[in-house]
């Protein structure tokens, strides 16, 4: 992990090369955490990839989360890992919902990192899969987990959570006359 | 029981004689009384069935761990005629779903239960294909006999080797044509079924539906005049 001094010549670096991609740096709980704009986000990628004495050249994990009352909804997180000095830093890209802006069905959609890191493929396609995050210029963006006819985005914050009620003690009172 | 040897020597005498042709009269009948055991066909068959239930090579998840150590020699369902996993489903009698089945892997293990041979018979094994388990979400059945007929449900997560052999051996006694060892009976219940609520003679709804329904075409022929007849009309 860079330490802050360390995170903040990153964060200046990145900006050099492209202004306004950083918006926030954190370094909490022993990780380094870059926030950057959606449309930046492979020139950040790249810039840590390529810069020699950065050399993050291996990508643990893509995944997604989902901040539902937060206003940018969604962000895409990057690990990226450092293997000569085991260094790993979080890049965060914050995604707003179309959806909720427009009233409309749009998906939210990200710059693809496949042709910087191939092995991000099937990563996107699970992000894709459960939050419905469309990751421009990938190429063959499917379903991966879930039936390829399914319909919805489940693991968003608003899906519900399905299966059959449970029948405890304390939600007896909320189904009166549960054994009709 | 201990067979003596002088005994031993008078019987493979006798089944010498027997097949030479030499035995006759009484001693024929009493040596076919003793050897001989009658039954249904259906009942021999059945009970050759329930000794030799092949189950497919077949696991979903953590409770195939204890569906194999079922078979191994600690628990071992070799006594019970059943060691054989086969891996097609056409040569398996009995599929065990052994696990979560998530609604991706329905349709799979529908088609495999398709392709084996009548007569088939299903065990879920634990709680989560029975009822879907701790995982009430988006992406498990919740319970697997909503697409497949269930014969066995046995609870548990996972339950343990020895309660798989409990089922299996429920199981074996329903294939044996013995359906008097419900849980009814063993739980002194009998009379408590919906049915049970009404007195013998009188009709039970179905019965009066079932009355109803045969009485409706005989109504329609007569009334309407659905099916005519050519011919009838104008020759009156």
């Amino acid at each position: 992990m860079p330490d802050a001094p360390g995170l903040e010549l990153i964060a200046q670096g990145i900006e050099e090369g492209r202004q306004g991609t950083v918006i926030e740096t954190a370094l909490e709980h022993d990780r380094a955490t870059l926030v950057v704009s959606p449309d930046g986000v492979l020139h950040a990628l790249t810039w840590l990839r390529d810069t020699p004495e950065q050399g993050y050249r291996f990508l643990s994990s893509v995944h997604a989360a989902d901040y539902l009352p937060a206003a940018p909804r969604f962000a895409v997180h990057y690990e990226l890992l450092c293997r000569d000095r085991v260094e790993r830093i979080n890049v965060k890209a914050l995604l707003d919902d179309p959806a909720a802006a427009h009233g409309s069905d749009d998906l939210p959609e990200i710059d693809s990192c496949v042709p910087l890191y191939p092995t991000a493929e099937f990563q996107e396609r699970e992000v894709y899969d459960f939050f419905g995050i469309v990751f421009r210029g990938h190429p063959d963006l499917r379903r991966i987990l879930m039936p390829e006819d399914y319909v919805g985005w489940p693991q968003r914050r608003d899906f519900p959570i399905g299966g059959e009620p449970v029948l405890f003690t304390h939600n007896e009172i909320e189904t009166p006359r549960w054994f009709e | 029981m201990e067979i003596e040897r002088e005994s031993l020597r008078a019987r493979q005498l006798r089944a010498r004689d027997l097949l030479r042709g030499d035995l006759e009269g009484k001693d024929l009948e009493e040596y076919v009384e003793e050897r001989l055991l009658t039954t249904t066909l259906e009942s021999a068959l059945n009970w050759g069935r329930a000794n030799a239930l092949f189950p497919l090579t077949f696991g979903l998840a953590c409770c195939a761990i204890e569906m194999i150590s079922m078979v191994t020699s600690r628990y071992d369902i070799a006594r019970f005629g059943s060691e054989a996993f086969r891996a097609s489903p056409r040569q398996a009698d009995m599929i065990i779903l052994s696990g979560r089945v998530s609604i991706k892997m329905a349709p799979v293990i529908r088609r495999v239960y398709d392709q084996m041979l009548e007569p088939k018979w299903v065990i879920a094994m634990g709680a989560c294909s029975s009822s879907g388990g701790m995982f009430a979400n988006y992406a498990i059945v919740q319970g697997a006999d909503k697409f497949m007929p269930v014969d066995v449900h046995i609870p548990g997560c996972p339950p343990r080797a020895e309660a798989l052999l409990h089922g299996f051996n429920k199981l074996q006694r329903l294939v044996r044509g013995r359906p008097d060892l419900g849980w009814r009976q063993r739980y002194n219940a009998v009379g408590t079924e919906e049915w049970a609520r009404f007195e013998p003679g009188e009709p039970t709804p179905e019965a009066i539906e079932r009355a109803a329904l045969a009485v409706a075409p005989k109504h329609s022929e007569t009334g309407q005049g659905g099916i005519e007849i050519p011919g009838t009309e104008s020759n009156a």
